[in-house]
């Protein structure tokens, strides 16, 4: 299709053209165009379907607060993104593009009903409909509502992009590459300051890029902009990002930043980082974010072919688009006009002013009438009519009331301009409301913050350049830089206009849309606060205006005058809503970062990891470790392997990988006082060479962690926590040693990742080790069980405990890590002979349920207190005070009721029930008693076996109980949890 | 992100290298066995959730692993002060009207 509309100005590169698509259809456009620009020189008119009524819609801004022309772009698999709009889509060659929200087509639409049924969708009507009958809920409502809902379509593949992050620091950040942002950047940029200017478009320049006719300091606009962006390049101290919107404010000056590297380009190197995230602190900020048009309300104000008359004028200027002839402006400003004259200026014929104030600057009138520009003054667009774009517009006098038909395909609106405070706000700053403009301002500025041009309402080229000077120095001396050079000034020829307007409380109209990227009307505002939604958070959440991807930059000033007039209050007094960030969406992929995939948490691996890997291990995540789970032969699933592993370790003997396991050494003259007042149990008396299984609470007398400690010499501990809980335990002993008992002669230190460790359990593995072990007697009276001693294996040093967690006869090897494969390797090489097999974690599971070994964070869940869990024998009786004794004896603590640690086994001895299933009576009414905590097969019982925390449930060992399960239930019978060899003989075995 | 001097390393940091640690000056009473219930429970669970300056600590866990006090603004989210374990707090007036 040929070009139909484009005009002999605009910053385009007619050198360059590109070939692009737009819903299948392909279209030529040039480098330097947006999608949006290209599309309406092709002459596109719609380009979507509204959000709820589904009414056609065209393109509205030329900006990032675009509100209609939301547009899915398809970059290839996992490249597809939604929700983008098409006025800041630079266009590239081969560029994809479709429209959102609409089946079967654009053109025809069946959601149009929406639109006949407006009075059954209007606000909250959700809060109201889809009740009866209940079965339709997931049946019907569901699948339609989620099929309907939403503009564009989620994506469905991972993002195949890499995004790159950055973090950067600066001694002033200007935010907006504008006039007011440049200024800013020279004068402050001089001191010596270090610079940071960001800018969201792709050139810095802002209004200037669409102003045709300003000059400053004696140079045209242009020139000045490529002059002022080369000095800019070649300071040192300057960094300028364009294409980078700063999207949040956080503390203490530290901003977000999202840098688009790779969007614009058509095609893409490998590996090529498609954004760039910035986190950056800075001592000082100059914003000058500018100002965003606003809307004027009227019915049918959606209509195709409706823009804003600020966005018509960059089309116009920067873009190279034409218009067709006999447009009409409407407008409460001067600022519009100028619009009005570029038009005419632009060969454009038969434009039509509509003009709500009586009176305006005889020179804009002028000006009007020398370029034969036809002026209505006190007159209003009351309706815009069309279908499926716009073809007339209605204009009625506000004094006389007369209304007349005008036929026109082109609209350009403006109702004033609103400042930019979405940074502002989000530091904290409050704003200000202005009357004249009809819009807030900031007011104050936030400590080291420096707000400039239209963003502070300070409109027009000459304040915006004045106002960005001044704010860059003011910036770069609050950063501490100063400089005896004046500040820089300008002297500006520009066309003057206003931008101020006469403030009057909207007209009624029924169907004017306030914000359109969510359907929101006048009429659905009022029904809110009808309905007494009369706060603006309740107006903005009820209605949703404002809460679209645009986040209201068109709408939330002309809902605040709707809701102020429904509520006969001042504007400022309706209040608004607070701005959070971002700024405008940021993709997930640009957060995330590098901290995905196999970078997203570290994984940590003992130095046997690698052999089990090597021999077919099964792993699972423990905390952020991973851990062999099982170790399975050909041919043997997951409960094959384990079984296996377990009848060998009770017959034979095995080998577990257990360096996971938290490690602290205690040392010093108060290791023991340490000890004693940090866990339940007593410690003075514990021998060198002995171990005791200690018990750690909390101050709120539940059970934090468990772990075998060793006592190596009189001040010296080797303590062992449970493998998600050693940084826990650490921290909260510093935490005590350092702020409760500073005058505690002793030292912890984390051992966690010097010692591997393997666990030889079963009756042989005293045979398996003995040959290798030197310096250290086994024998049973010297080494008994709970023993430790050091000296060597294979000749590297040990630390030797003879501890089990399997019930069997058990030896844990700590050797520094760098041995631990080496000794691992001996030791399950020389195994062989006696039917030794590695086994894993879930076979150290089961063996240890057997014995009714508790796991805390899977038997205890914080609420736990030792004598809950049958471990009031590890309680010191001696003990004046420890972590969490004082909170034992509190009256809910011994409750009979309370949930104790009990054995569960099923009726049928096959069944094995699932961790976490509901005990219940058997009584009718089946109250609720407690739930499973571990369960599984096993094998050395041949039968299932269970723990389970079960009210008062060790006064009723003996008694039946029912186990829900998915619908069903089985009874089961509450026992000890000690299930195998109860006396504890097989560990001297 | 909040900056913090750290007072035993003397360093500005960003809130990344620490983690919170809960409200400050919090003594372990000496004699619990002698506490009602009621005290024994305030000193567990009962925190002031102070509305302006807050005495709070704050562990340095990456970097010198030590526990010091921060006064903050709660209503700000900025600190205002920072001082080792032990130490009185300094005296701060609030920046905001």
């Amino acid at each position: 299709m040929s070009e139909q509309r484009r005009i002999n100005r605009g910053r385009i590169d007619r050198k360059s053209p590109l070939s692009f698509t737009f819903n299948g259809s392909t279209f030529t456009g040039y480098a330097g165009d947006t999608l949006a620009s290209a599309l309406l020189a092709n002459g596109v008119r719609i380009v979507g379907r509204s959000f709820k009524y589904h009414r056609p819609r065209g393109i509205y801004s030329a900006g990032s607060e675009e509100p209609n022309a939301l547009v899915t772009l398809n970059r290839g698999p996992g490249r597809v993104t939604p929700n983008l709009p098409a006025t800041t889509m630079e266009l590239f060659d081969g560029l994809a593009a479709s429209s959102q929200n609409h089946w079967p087509s654009l053109r025809f639409d069946a959601g149009r009903i929406n639109d006949l049924l407006h009075p059954l969708f209007s606000a909250g009507f959700y809060y109201k409909t889809f009740m009866w009958p209940k079965s339709f809920w997931d049946k019907v409502y569901e699948p339609l509502i989620r099929r309907a809902a939403g503009l564009g379509r989620a994506p469905t593949c991972e993002d195949a992009d890499n995004y790159a992050c950055q973090f950067a620091f600066c001694d002033v950040l200007v935010i907006g590459g504008g006039p007011a942002g440049l200024a800013a950047a020279l004068a402050a940029s001089q001191t010596g300051a270090r610079v940071i200017l960001a800018d969201e478009q792709s050139e810095l320049g802002g209004t200037l890029l669409s102003d045709c006719c300003s000059s400053i300091n004696g140079q045209a606009s242009d020139e000045w902009l490529g002059r002022t962006i080369s000095e800019l390049s070649e300071r040192d101290n300057v960094r300028l990002l364009a294409r980078t919107t700063a999207f949040g404010a956080y503390h203490e000056n530290f901003f977000g930043l999202c840098e688009s590297l790779t969007d614009h380009h058509s095609t893409l190197g490998p590996n090529a980082p498609r954004q760039r995230l910035w986190r950056v602190r800075t001592k000082s900020v100059v914003l000058a974010q500018g100002a965003i048009e606003r809307p004027l309300l009227f019915d049918a104000n959606d209509q195709p072919g409706i823009m804003l008359a600020g966005a018509a004028q960059t089309y116009l200027n920067r873009y190279g688009v034409g218009f067709n002839d006999g447009p009409v402006v409407a407008t409460n400003n001067d600022r519009a006009w100028l619009t009005a004259f570029d038009l005419a200026r632009a060969a454009i014929r038969d434009i039509r002013l509509v003009e709500s104030r009586s009176t305006v600057h005889p020179a804009l009138l002028a000006e009007a009438a020398r370029l034969g520009i036809s002026v209505d003054l006190d007159s209003r667009i009351t309706a815009a009519k069309g279908g499926p774009s716009l073809k007339s517009v209605r204009i009625a006098s506000s004094s006389s009331g007369d209304e007349r038909a005008v036929s026109c395909t082109e609209l350009f609106v403006s109702g004033g301009w609103t400042p930019s405070l979405h940074l502002h706000s989000q530091s904290g700053g409050k704003i200000h409301w202005r009357s004249d403009i009809g819009a807030f301002v900031p007011a104050p500025s936030v400590a080291s913050q420096f707000v400039a041009g239209a963003g502070n309402g300070e409109f027009g080229l000459d304040k915006a350049l004045s106002g960005g000077a001044a704010a860059g120095r003011a910036a770069a001396a609050d950063a501490g830089f100063m400089t005896s050079d004046s500040i820089p000034s300008y002297a500006v020829s520009t066309q003057d206009a206003d931008y101020l307007i006469e403030p009057r409380p909207p007209a009624h109209f029924r169907r004017a849309f306030v914000d359109l990227q969510n359907d929101v009307t006048m009429d659905d505002i009022r029904q809110a606060i009808q309905e007494g939604f009369t706060s603006v958070e309740h107006i903005k959440r009820y209605t949703t205006n404002g809460m679209a991807t645009d986040q209201g930059k068109t709408s939330n000033i002309n809902a605040l005058e709707v809701s102020a007039a429904a509520l006969s209050v001042a504007p400022p007094e309706a209040g608004l809503t607070r701005f959070r960030p971002p700024f405008t969406p940021v993709t997930f992929g640009a957060i995330a970062g590098i901290n995905r995939g196999d970078t997203f948490q570290p994984v940590r691996k003992t130095p046997i990891d690698a052999w089990a890997e090597e021999n077919g291990a099964v792993f699972e995540p423990v905390s952020l470790w991973r851990r062999a789970f099982y170790f399975p032969l050909a041919g043997e699933d997951k409960n094959a392997a384990v079984n296996r592993e377990c009848r060998t370790v009770r017959n034979a003997v095995g080998m577990f990988d257990a360096s996971t396991l938290g490690k602290i050494e205690i040392v010093g003259p108060d290791a023991a006082e340490f000890l004693n007042r940090m866990y339940v149990n007593a410690w003075d008396k514990l021998k060198p060479g002995r171990c005791k299984y200690g018990v750690l609470l909390g101050e709120d007398g539940f059970i934090r962690d468990d772990g075998v400690i060793a006592r190596i010499s009189a001040s010296r501990f080797h303590v062992t926590t449970t493998t998600g809980g050693a940084p826990r335990v650490l921290s909260m002993m510093e935490d005590y040693l350092q702020t409760e008992w500073p005058e505690l002669k002793v030292w912890l230190t984390s051992i966690t990742e010097q010692w591997a460790v393997i666990a030889i359990n079963g009756p042989k593995s005293k045979a398996l080790i003995a040959p290798f072990i030197s310096g250290i007697d086994l024998d049973d009276e010297i080494l008994p069980h709970m023993a430790f001693a050091e000296g060597e294996i294979d000749g590297v040093p040990l630390r030797l405990f003879r501890v089990s967690f399997s019930g069997e006869r058990g030896y844990e090897l700590n050797v520094p890590s760098c041995y631990g494969r080496q000794i691992w390797e001996r030791l399950y090489n020389a195994g062989q002979r006696l039917g030794l097999c590695a086994y894993g974690t879930e076979a150290m599971h089961v063996l240890r349920a057997e014995k009714g070994y508790i796991i805390i964070g899977q038997d205890t869940d914080g609420t736990v207190t030792p004598a809950d869990a049958g471990l009031s024998w590890a309680i010191s009786k001696a003990k004046k005070d420890f972590v969490g004794k004082r909170s034992l004896s509190r009256a809910d603590m011994s409750l009979s009721n309370r949930p104790h640690l009990v054995g569960l086994l099923t009726v049928d001895p096959s069944h094995v029930l699932d961790e976490g299933a509901q005990v219940v009576s058997q009584s009718p009414g089946h109250s609720p008693l407690g739930h499973i905590t571990s369960s599984y097969w096993s094998e050395t019982l041949q039968r299932s076996i269970a723990m389970a925390l079960v009210a008062g449930g060790r006064d009723k060992i003996g008694d039946s109980v029912e186990i829900l399960t998915n619908g069903s239930s089985s009874p089961a019978t509450l026992t000890s949890t000690v299930f195998f060899d109860p006396k504890g003989e097989r560990l001297n075995a | 992100m909040l900056t913090i001097l750290c007072p035993v390393c003397n360093i500005s940091a960003p809130e990344l290298e620490f983690v919170y640690a809960g409200q400050a000056h919090i003594s372990r009473p000496g004699n619990p066995e002698e506490l009602s219930d009621e005290d024994w429970r305030d000193y567990l669970f009962i925190r002031a959730n102070t509305r302006g300056i807050h005495a709070e600590r704050w562990r340095h866990t990456h970097g010198c692993a030590r526990f010091f006090n921060v006064l903050r603004d709660t209503c700000s989210d900025l600190v205002l002060a920072t001082y080792q374990i032990g130490h009185e707090p300094p005296l701060v007036t609030l920046g905001r009207d």
